[in-house]
């Protein structure tokens, strides 16, 4: 594998991580529980988008095959796609989406602040402006975990009912192969396993004081970041998301 | 054509309002990063505020429209990532503006200094979000109003 396939490999998981997550939470868009959180989340989805088109747009300039970050974002298939599992995982209710945030967030911050050090200046450039961003949803995804765990008896049981459920997808954000093995190598991004400590340290803070329980158990879903094998769920929100191209191809505003 | 001055083209710049906020400019937001002209190409950089602001492309458009009904024939705009756009780069015209418009302009300390209608400091906020992906969204305990207060970031 060159520097360059591996590059362009890595983009992927970093612009498929963002899109379909940002996918995921524009959902909410006019659903939420109330009208400031249906804000916050439409910005949140805007900002995830915002990136998808950087990482993305980077990804297809590597590439170098002449595809726009349209063109990956509506024009792959399922096992094309290259984001870890926790990202597709469907909504569930505002806590479980705020959960799969806090998650996503917590990670992502750790990423993008080494990436902003990258010996590939266009990975740093996007990582720098990235950053303030995802400072900015952490801060409200971890704030959203204490006040709904910490809450009442009712949302505590809906928060812990959803770490439960999503904290086996966090292990693969951290999982390593020969892509990262390349992107390590060329002093392009970091070992995922790296960020674990801090990773830890954040994660373990924000459930002591929302008195939530990690749970017991070490298995990982994983498959995602490689493609060898996604959940039913990301078929699904394909077929809405790519909708229009697939139906018009080319069709532009 | 002659080419005129950068500073002319600054001025020019400095009336194109912004598309999602018009009380204040392109020039004012700090977005602008530079004006030059390389041969008989003038070359504008932008930065974006928020990477997926829907008012990047709006400008861009907007830029161009403004530059070409002053004459301007060959034109490059340029998009800059790095260093990130900070809200340290609104000019003091820009936030006085800002204000009078009603939107509480940016502080170091995270939240707005006081009420843009009544000048109470007896504040409380709603949500870390607001209309655009640069604003949160507050409320005076005095006058009641809510608001809209600029991130910082
Ligand atoms: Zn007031």
């Amino acid at each position: 594998m060159t520097r360059d396939e591996a590059l362009f490999e890595f983009l992927l998981r970093m612009g498929d991580n963002t899109l379909i997550l940002g996918h995921r939470v524009s959902e909410w868009c006019g659903h939420s529980p109330v009208l400031e959180e249906d804000i916050a989340l439409a910005n949140t989805a805007l900002d995830m988008i915002g990136q998808t088109q950087l990482w993305l747009g980077l990804a297809g300039e590597v590439e170098g095959k002449g595809r726009s970050a349209d063109d990956l974002a509506f024009r792959r298939d399922a096992w094309d796609f290259r984001n870890v599992l926790l990202c597709e995982l469907p909504n569930g209710d505002f806590g479980q989406t705020l959960m799969r945030q806090f998650l996503y967030d917590a990670w992502s911050l750790g990423m993008l602040d080494r990436l902003k050090t990258s010996s590939e200046a266009r990975v740093a450039e996007i990582a720098e402006k990235a950053l303030k961003e995802v400072t900015y949803h952490l801060e409200r995804s971890g704030d959203t975990v204490i006040g709904l765990g910490d809450g009442t008896e009712e949302s505590h049981t809906r928060m812990q009912k959803a770490l439960d459920y999503l904290w086996p997808y966090v292990g693969e954000m951290f999982e390593k192969d020969k892509v990262d093995e390349v992107m390590i190598a060329a002093g392009i991004a970091p070992d995922p396993a790296d960020l674990r400590p801090r990773y830890d340290e954040t994660v373990s803070r924000v459930f002591a004081e929302a008195t939530l329980t990690i749970p017991d158990g070490s298995y990982v879903h994983k498959g995602g970041r490689t493609g060898r094998m996604h959940t039913e769920h990301l078929g699904h929100l394909l077929t809405s998301m790519q909708w229009l191209q697939r139906a018009y191809p080319g069709a532009a505003w | 054509m002659t080419r005129p001055a950068t500073d002319q083209v600054w001025k020019w710049l400095a009336e194109v309002p912004d598309p999602e906020i018009p009380a204040i400019s392109l020039v004012d937001l700090g977005i602008i990063r530079d004006v030059a002209w390389q041969g008989d190409t003038l070359t504008v950089t932008i930065t974006p505020t928020y990477s997926g602001c829907p008012a990047t492309s709006v400008i861009a458009m907007d830029v161009e429209a403004a530059l070409r009904a002053h004459g301007i024939e060959k034109l490059e705009l340029k998009r800059q990532l790095s260093p990130a756009w900070t809200t340290d780069w609104l000019t003091e015209q820009g936030r006085a503006k800002l204000e009078a418009y009603g939107i509480a302009p940016p502080q170091p300390a995270g939240g707005p200094s006081r009420c843009p209608q009544c000048q109470s400091t007896n504040l409380e906020r709603i949500s870390q979000f607001g209309s655009t992906p640069c604003k949160a969204t507050w409320r005076c305990r005095d006058c009641l109003e809510p608001f809209d207060y600029f991130k910082c970031i």
